[in-house]
């Protein structure tokens, strides 16, 4: 054919229908941004029920976000709700768990141990290996300053 | 007013993060993996306690809060337990989101099957 | 015999016949525009097996099964099968048949499964090899996602160039001798892969193949597209539709006024499937059930059947590599002249 790999590449970047991506920023924004305030909702509440500190709290609000994550992924709704929210789910840890979730059940018909156990980390596990990664790298950093 | 700033602010990481994954070429794992480690590089210069104070939940529940709090369990730990908290501040601090993560995940799948999304 | 013409093109001189076709649908697909034509539409689309894998075999080997009803034909009377579907090594078709004890040829080409097995159907019962040869192809929407793409319940974002899989099986009995339809011709494609590295706009990536395929047969035919009722290619979707018709309008031939898409047939708009369906079962089942009675009463007198099929892994994806690409022709007809 006489179309080149340049110039099919081309072609096909200028008809391809693009992403709607202001408005799926607007969504991202509006819903990231009510995920985070029911989140700093439910640390509230805990401060007040269990007078504890703020940044417990705050660690608390993100496990209860989990929580519903994963139920909502398990009771089918979770991922309808990201197509509308588009980021706003994937970037709080709601996406986190949802990540974790989602292959748990997928794979389970393989088995517990090599399906599910396994699988379970096939999308969350590189946020775990590079940001482990990361905090270790800098507790060597801030170590070695502390020594001279 | 916490409130309307743990909005601005996480709808902000969200926001950039939806504009990531349509400008670029980066697949939204990747992405994940990016907001994690800036967590951790801007919490280590210092710049993401100031967000925490200001937003609460809106700079703790995106990803970069799980960054923030990877290092700030490093500078902690190794404060107090010198090489050996290098290696354990980063787990320790995050040990009950990850936790929490595996166990839930794991009830829900013995519960609950995946569902057609066709139906 | 078959006969070879022209670079890539194989003319069958005495051409078999098409003697029937069976189609199972998914309960997506069954709310679709093609609802009234599938011979089975599943209640649900786990048909009560514990594994997508499963159901989408059973699938497959109901498709087959009314193939054979509407044949008046069991098993028994089968000398070959030729079947593929999407899942690794080809799993839904070689367990759907591992209890008839019929010759079995596996064949993978992707989406583009049902037109490869239709061409060597067509030349093992032209050549005296067989009398009747059953073609069958399926994909499942569940288990395909599972393996190419994410568990069900991830919440993740498709593009609008993004392609469905179709929830769907078609099978056809090809047989030496019988009525309209008949397959007249082949043309067997070639690996095509200009450089597309996007799974997300399989389309544009399989345009290539199909216009190349296309180009060929007529070429070696020395025919044009206005003498046929219909060129119908399997799953390219909006966006590989439109470059097909814009390659192809580079190489002077224009094939807008009489082409259409299985991927965009299957689904309507507010179905929400971006740029159309795809799969090995969505091109099969359009064929087996809306296509198939149009050739056999006439309305549809002369076509080309051009399926097309993507052939990376989720490995070489992983791998960074494009993707390569493939499309083979059949042309059915309703008449013989």
């Amino acid at each position: 054919m006489s179309v080149t790999v340049n110039d099919y590449a081309e072609l096909v970047k200028e008809r391809s229908p693009k992403s709607a991506v202001w408005k799926n920023c607007v969504s991202a924004y509006i819903w990231g941004g009510g995920i985070c305030l029911f989140g700093e909702f439910i640390a509230n509440l805990i401060i007040r029920f269990f007078k504890i500190e703020k940044k417990e709290a705050l660690g608390f609000a993100s496990i209860a976000l989990i929580f519903i994550a994963i139920a909502l992924t398990g009771l089918n709704v979770f991922d309808s709700i990201a197509k509308k929210a588009k980021a706003g789910t994937l970037v709080p840890i709601t996406g986190f768990a949802n990540s974790m979730a989602s292959p748990a059940l997928e794979f389970r018909s393989e088995g517990f141990v090599a399906g599910l156990g396994a699988k379970i980390f096939v999308i969350a596990g590189p946020v775990i290996v590079y940001g482990l990664s990361a905090s270790v790298l800098y507790g060597l950093i801030i170590y070695i300053f502390k020594l001279f | 007013m916490n409130y309307l700033f743990a909005f601005l602010t996480g709808g902000a990481l969200c926001a950039i993060g939806q504009l990531l994954i349509d400008k670029t070429k980066l697949t939204p794992a990747r992405i994940l993996v990016a907001y994690v480690a800036a967590g951790v590089v801007f919490s280590g210069l210092g710049l993401y306690q100031p967000l925490v104070d200001l937003a609460g939940a809106g700079a703790t529940v995106p990803l970069t809060g799980f960054g923030h709090v990877l290092a700030d369990g490093v500078r902690e730990a190794v404060a107090e337990e010198g090489l050996f908290g290098v290696l354990t501040g980063g787990f320790t601090a995050t040990a009950g989101g990850i936790a929490a993560a595996v166990f839930f995940s794991f009830i829900a799948a013995v519960i609950f099957k995946p569902k057609d999304k066709s139906e | 015999m078959p006969k070879r013409t022209g670079k890539k093109t194989i003319l069958f001189e005495k051409p078999p016949s098409i003697i029937s076709s069976g189609s199972v649908a998914g309960k997506k697909e069954g709310e679709g525009p093609l609802a009234p034509y599938f011979d089975t539409i599943m209640k649900e689309s786990r048909m009560g097996q514990p594994s997508w894998e499963k159901a989408e075999r059973l699938m497959q080997k109901n498709s087959a099964q009314k193939a054979l009803e509407k044949a008046g034909l069991a098993f028994s009377d089968i000398d070959y099968i030729f079947a593929g579907d999407l899942l690794n090594q080809c799993v839904s078709s070689s367990y759907a048949f591992r209890e008839y004890d019929v010759s079995f040829f596996g064949l993978y080409g992707a989406c583009s499964t049902i037109a490869e097995s239709l061409c060597l159907a067509a030349v093992f019962a032209e050549s005296g090899a067989a009398k009747n040869c059953l073609c069958a192809t399926s994909s499942h929407f569940c288990s395909a996602e599972r393996q190419f793409r994410f568990p069900l319940e991830y919440g993740g974002q498709l593009t609008p160039t993004s392609q469905w899989t179709a929830t769907a099986a078609g099978a056809f009995i090809v047989s030496s001798s019988g009525a309209a339809p008949f397959v007249r011709a082949a043309t067997v494609g070639a690996i095509e892969d200009l450089g597309i590295k996007d799974i997300n706009n399989m389309g544009a990536a399989m345009a290539p193949a199909a216009a190349k395929t296309i180009g060929n047969f007529l070429a070696d035919t020395k025919t044009k597209p206005s003498d046929y009722d219909l060129i119908l290619s399997g799953d390219l979707g909006k966006v590989g539709s439109d470059m097909l018709l814009q390659l192809l309008k580079r190489e002077g031939v224009d094939i807008s006024q009489n082409h259409n898409d299985c991927g965009l047939i299957l689904f309507d708009e507010s179905q929400e499937v971006n740029a159309g369906a795809s799969g090995a079962g969505c091109s099969a089942a359009v064929l087996a059930s809306y296509i198939m009675p149009k050739l056999k009463s006439g309305e549809l007198g002369d076509i080309l059947f051009v399926a097309t099929g993507a052939l990376m892994s989720t490995l070489t994806v992983q791998q960074g590599e494009s993707i390569p690409c493939i499309a083979h022709l059949v042309r059915l007809s309703h008449g013989l002249l």
